[in-house]
């Protein structure tokens, strides 16, 4: 049965649901009501909740439940994302799996805590320090907050990496309706690599650190991360089309400027305009194989989403392999407009846009 | 009669730290009280950043390499996850003291049941003898090239800070400057991983230790220096033993 869930609750729900039984974080809008929904149901199901005194302890309370086996997450926003990234890179370098949510605002620094998507920059490069990627799943519904966070888990524990949930405040503050998943158990001892006390196979102690030391020969270590994550890159792409079939030009859009991008769909094609949208579902691995079926046979992209000077669209452009031409439109603080996207597909075919 | 000394089989292989560096002797006892106790099967261990991650090769417990500074927070979700293990904090002065005292702190004040250990030794070892917030006024380190001034601020003392929580159920400082000192140190960990096995909570031990090599002096007088001069400024003793 479908309820009636914001965004961010549906997001705290369904973490619950995947057997997530630690959350710390700290309080940052847009994100606050994911912290604020589990600081009483992280109780009722046993798990344990700490509002932290830092996003900075926050991560690194994460950090050493997920060591310990525990399905932990964390959620932040801008300027709290960006002390995440610390922990991520820690994460990423003993390979452990854990969930990061990033409910997107807008603005440099402080910023504004309206709704924005200025943060693939950040989350898609890997963020800290070290050149790791991960995986970053960017829902466009309520419904996706759940599925997505739902399946964070899943990819997280499978590659033994830090995973993002790269929501936004338009879709974590938003009502709708939302299938919930079904309840799963966890079982922290499942894996042999968790810290639990040294063993028989472990007489020295399971020594838990960036897996560069001790895990891999001087000359190994990049063979094995770029094995590593040109696997996740295989295997992780996700994606949706939308009218893509016939299209003549599509547009590329995910999270909130996504659900613009299929009213300027159904509004082109009202016209003779055969447009389409290609929606990312994973930013990162960026969903080449879809770029690959429509490049040098459609007239153009056009990157969609909200931020200043567009981020994602230079992931379009390597997408597009040089064989499609790419333009760009960012629309900053403004959500877009279904008419402006018309009109701005309009213009680059009639040649009245500069390519990206 | 003749004496035979074992090492005690939670040290799996010999430190690499520095000639006459107080380390050793923190992990051998760590390794000495977590057996006497039973409970070396089941610790874990939330390493910082710096001379501690030598730990990693030489202390025979399941260890996670945290950020600089968050050991205290990593120790938390360790704990708030496994309950019925036995976790302990090992750090240095600027880690716990400097970029990590939020998370000191604030580990204290959540009462968390962990022990934490701090090694003070008044100096960033690893990155080559700069000034912590635990150096000495007038210790000349190579960022406080005329000795540590008051413009640079006075040496924080950690056990004060933490003694404000009422709820903390044990706060020691201990010194390696002798061999008697060494014992009651040993003392100290006994009865902080005590707390937390009754689950009484926090526990922290500071304990003072020599760092020849950055201090520029012979392994012996550097003892000589704690029991001179850092003993006048952080004062050894317990300083919060709840009931037990």
């Amino acid at each position: 049965m479908k309820k009636l869930m914001k965004g961010n609750v549906a997001l705290a729900e369904a973490a619950i649901r995947a057997g997530c039984r630690m959350f710390a974080g700290y309080p940052i809008t847009p994100q606050s009501e994911i912290l604020e929904y589990l600081s009483s149901r992280m109780a009722e199901v046993g798990g344990q909740f700490v509002q932290t005194e830092s996003e900075l302890a926050g991560i690194s309370m994460v950090m050493g439940a997920a060591a310990c086996g525990q399905r932990a997450m964390t959620s932040s926003s801008g300027p709290g994302f960006t002390l995440k990234q610390e922990g991520i890179s820690y994460l990423s370098s003993a390979e452990l799996p854990a969930v990061i949510v990033d409910v997107m605002r807008y603005g440099i620094g402080l910023g504004d805590i309206i709704l924005g998507q200025a943060d693939y920059f950040q989350a898609t490069r890997g963020g800290g320090h070290g050149g790791y990627c991960l995986p970053v799943l960017a829902p466009s519904s309520v419904q996706e907050n759940a599925d997505l966070v739902y399946r964070a888990f899943d990819v997280a524990e499978k590659y033994r990496t830090p995973v993002i949930v790269l929501s936004d405040a338009a879709i974590g503050q938003m009502c709708g309706a939302v299938e919930l998943p079904p309840f799963r158990d966890h079982d922290i001892d499942q894996f042999d690599w968790t810290l639990k006390g040294r063993d028989e196979a472990h007489p020295n102690g399971r020594t838990m650190t960036d897996r560069m030391y001790y895990d891999f020969g001087y000359l190994e270590y990049d063979e094995h991360i770029r094995d590593r994550y040109n696997e996740m890159k295989e295997k992780e792409q996700a994606w949706e089309e939308w009218e893509a079939e016939d299209a003549e030009f599509l547009l590329v859009s995910y999270g909130i400027s996504s659900r613009v991008c299929k009213e300027a769909v159904k509004l082109a094609r009202a016209e003779g305009i055969r447009l389409g949208l290609i929606r990312p579902i994973a930013v990162w691995p960026f969903p080449q194989k879809a770029f690959d079926r429509f490049n040098g046979t459609v007239k153009g992209y056009l990157a969609v989403e909200m931020n200043a000077m567009g981020q994602m669209v230079e992931d379009v452009v390597l997408a597009a392999r040089g064989k499609t031409p790419v333009y760009s439109m960012a629309t900053g603080r403004v959500i877009a407009d279904s008419e402006d996207v018309v009109r701005v597909v309009k213009d680059i075919l009639a040649g009245k846009k500069e390519v990206f | 009669m003749a004496m035979i000394k074992t090492v005690p089989k939670t040290i799996y292989h010999a430190n690499s730290f520095c000639p006459g560096c107080g380390h050793g002797i923190v992990i051998r006892l760590i390794a000495e009280v977590l057996e006497e106790l039973g409970h070396a099967d089941d610790a874990i261990c939330a390493l910082a950043v710096g001379c501690s991650c030598l730990v990693n090769r030489s202390l025979a417990v399941d260890r996670l390499q945290c950020a600089h500074g968050r050991a205290a927070a990593c120790a938390a979700g360790i704990k708030r996850t496994r309950p019925g293990n036995t976790v302990f904090t090992y750090q240095g002065d600027g880690d716990a003291l400097s970029i990590g005292f939020s998370e000191t702190v604030y580990a204290a004040m959540r009462n968390e049941n962990i022990t934490a250990i701090i090694v003070n030794n008044g100096v960033y070892g690893m990155t080559g003898g700069q000034a912590s917030p635990a150096t000495l006024i007038g210790q000349k380190t190579v960022t406080t090239v005329n000795g540590r001034g008051q413009d640079s601020g006075v040496p924080i003392d950690i056990i004060k800070q933490l003694s404000q929580f009422d709820s903390v159920a044990y706060l020691a400082r201990g010194s390696l400057q002798d061999a008697a000192n060494i014992l009651k140190t040993k003392q100290y960990l006994k009865k902080a991983f005590e707390a937390q096995l009754a689950c009484r909570g926090y526990s922290c031990v500071e304990i003072l230790s020599p760092c020849p090599t950055n201090w520029h002096l012979q392994p012996v007088e550097a003892m000589k220096r704690i029991a001179d001069e850092v003993t006048a400024v952080y004062p050894i003793g317990v300083f919060k033993e709840g009931k037990s």
